[in-house]
């Protein structure tokens, strides 16, 4: 059963993918397919590093379900998406043109935060593994915190390259700040359920 | 998400590369005779030689197709999305109803027709570079009058200055003039743009009615749009009800939105880069398909330096951007 689920996740994951490629071969992405494969891709990028968020509190919400078996799934193709959409860049873009990208890293603070969250993906995907896991001990969980700033810099990187309609990265921001009002929630209990302990 | 919905639809559209080298091919052809037609005579302002200097017959082989004209459009009263409007003006069809406010420092003033409008100036073709400040590009066949041919009709008193512009404001008609999920309007309604008098007057400044050699559709603007090719295309208003000679500067709206990004002026300049991103070269877009764009570099004016230019003598470009 848990075998099903999973292959149907990773079809689930994929679909974006096959769904864009086929559209962008035949011609059924609007006016402009580099710009709309460029934003589709980043968008999904997105949308799985918060889904992969969402894994610990729903974990904690409905502690039968095995949630965190799909958190490195989600947390790899989130990481998927936003390499493509780092190719899709410098192809379409860039034409490879790896001293336009410094310059516009540089110049641009938009893709300069943008750069930064995909940077701070890549520790995390090659820790993916159960045996890094298992080596990093305690200071693996320190480092995958680091999910919650590629998140921030992402949802950064989206608002601020919108033009003047702010209601679609907002659905995305509010997601965000959802997720890390839950986390704040979570610390301070902890923090005071250990205090209360302590003056005991 | 968003994506995949419009995915399930099955477009209707879907033009191969070969088809739309065709279309190209037959609107060439329409736009030759119909050269030929006014050239000789059934209207004697379209002479032959403002036919060579205006028309930009030289543009003809780079012409961006139809579908991506008027399927790609930053209209912000459907949607923000560039393929969206196409979708929602499928209802929005003005024609004769239509009318148009002239007032403001103006001998003619009232309210007009757009019958009486195409009455008092008479119909060209022309082939315009279209550069937007997102710096993307095509290439664009109108159809139109000069917006000098009007203003010498309304005759401006020498008070006038500036014109003044404004689009529709009617929600029923633009649904994204409605407030979005969280409550925010996308921009401050109804669109407003203006010229300075000379730019206004500059024979390269266009009324469109048609593109492509057909009306007008919703999405471009219907029925009346004002183009004007060396500036960023968010100063070539869509949809226009209202036209003003002031003294005053009037509001440009993404100027009144972010003053540092849009600049009244918005002349294409190469030099003068948007704070978020470069504007030295653009993605020129020719077809739909994948690789249908290309990246180019932006030129001086978009390339209308040598009848535009002397406008802006003495005047610091980037500064006033």
């Amino acid at each position: 059963m848990y075998k099903i689920i999973k292959v149907i996740s990773h079809i689930l994951a994929i679909t974006p993918l096959v769904w864009l490629t086929y559209a962008a071969f035949n011609a059924l992405l609007g006016g402009d397919p580099q710009e709309k494969l460029l934003h589709e891709l980043g968008l999904w990028g997105l949308i799985f590093l918060l889904l992969s968020l969402s894994i610990t509190p729903l974990q904690r919400s409905m502690r039968k379900v095995p949630w965190m078996k799909f958190r490195r799934m989600l947390g790899l193709y989130a990481a998927f998406y936003a390499t493509l959409h780092l190719i899709a860049y410098l192809l379409f873009y860039l034409q490879f043109n790896f001293s336009e990208l410094i310059n516009e890293i540089i110049k641009r603070p938009y893709i300069t935060i943008g750069m930064l969250g995909f940077l701070s993906l890549l520790p995390l995907v090659f820790t993916s593994t159960r045996t890094a896991q298992r080596k990093l001990g305690k200071s693996w969980k320190k480092l995958h915190r680091l999910a919650y700033f590629a998140a921030a810099s992402g949802l950064i990187h989206f608002i601020w390259q919108s033009k003047s309609d702010l209601n679609e990265p907002l659905k995305y921001i509010s997601w965000g700040i959802i997720l890390l009002a839950i986390r704040v929630y979570f610390y301070l209990k902890h923090k005071r359920t250990l205090s209360i302990s302590n003056n005991n | 998400m968003k994506l995949l919905k419009d995915y399930l639809k099955v477009k209707e559209h879907q033009v191969t590369p070969e088809s739309v080298f065709w279309k190209r091919r037959e609107f060439i052809r329409q736009f030759a005779l119909s050269s030929v037609v006014l050239a000789s005579g059934s209207s004697l302002a379209f002479t032959e030689k403002t036919t060579s200097k205006y028309a930009g017959l030289e543009l003809k082989n780079e012409l961006s197709s139809e579908y991506v004209v008027t399927h790609h459009n930053n209209f912000y009263e459907f949607s923000t999305d560039k393929e969206r409007p196409a979708e929602l003006a499928k209802n929005f069809n003005p024609g004769s109803d239509w009318s148009v406010n002239i007032g403001g420092e103006v001998e003619l003033a009232g309210k007009f027709g757009l019958e009486d409008l195409l009455k008092w100036t008479s119909q060209e073709e022309r082939i315009y570079r279209l550069r937007c400040v997102e710096a993307w590009s095509m290439v664009v066949p109108w159809r139109g009058f000069s917006l000098k041919s009007l203003i010498d009709k309304v005759k401006p008193t020498s008070k006038a200055k500036y014109v003044a512009f404004k689009t529709l404001h009617d929600p029923n008609v633009f649904p994204g003039q409605k407030r979005g999920t969280f409550g925010m309007h996308t921009l401050p309604w109804p669109y407003e743009e203006g010229l300075t008098i000379d730019e206004a007057t500059n024979p390269l400044t266009f009324m469109a009615t048609g593109v492509y050699g057909k009306d007008l559709p919703g999405q471009n603007g219907a029925p009346l749009r004002l183009v004007v090719p060396w500036k960023y295309g968010f100063k070539s208003i869509k949809s226009i009800v209202s036209i003003e000679f002031t003294e005053e500067q009037p509001v440009s709206t993404w100027n009144e939105r972010a003053s540092s990004e849009y600049g009244f002026y918005a002349n294409v300049n190469p030099k003068v880069d948007h704070p978020r991103w470069s504007q030295a070269t653009e993605r020129r877009i020719t077809d739909e398909t994948l690789f249908g764009v290309k990246r180019i570099p932006t030129q001086m004016f978009n390339g209308y330096g040598d009848l535009v230019a002397p406008i802006y003598k003495g005047l610091n470009l980037k500064k006033y951007f």
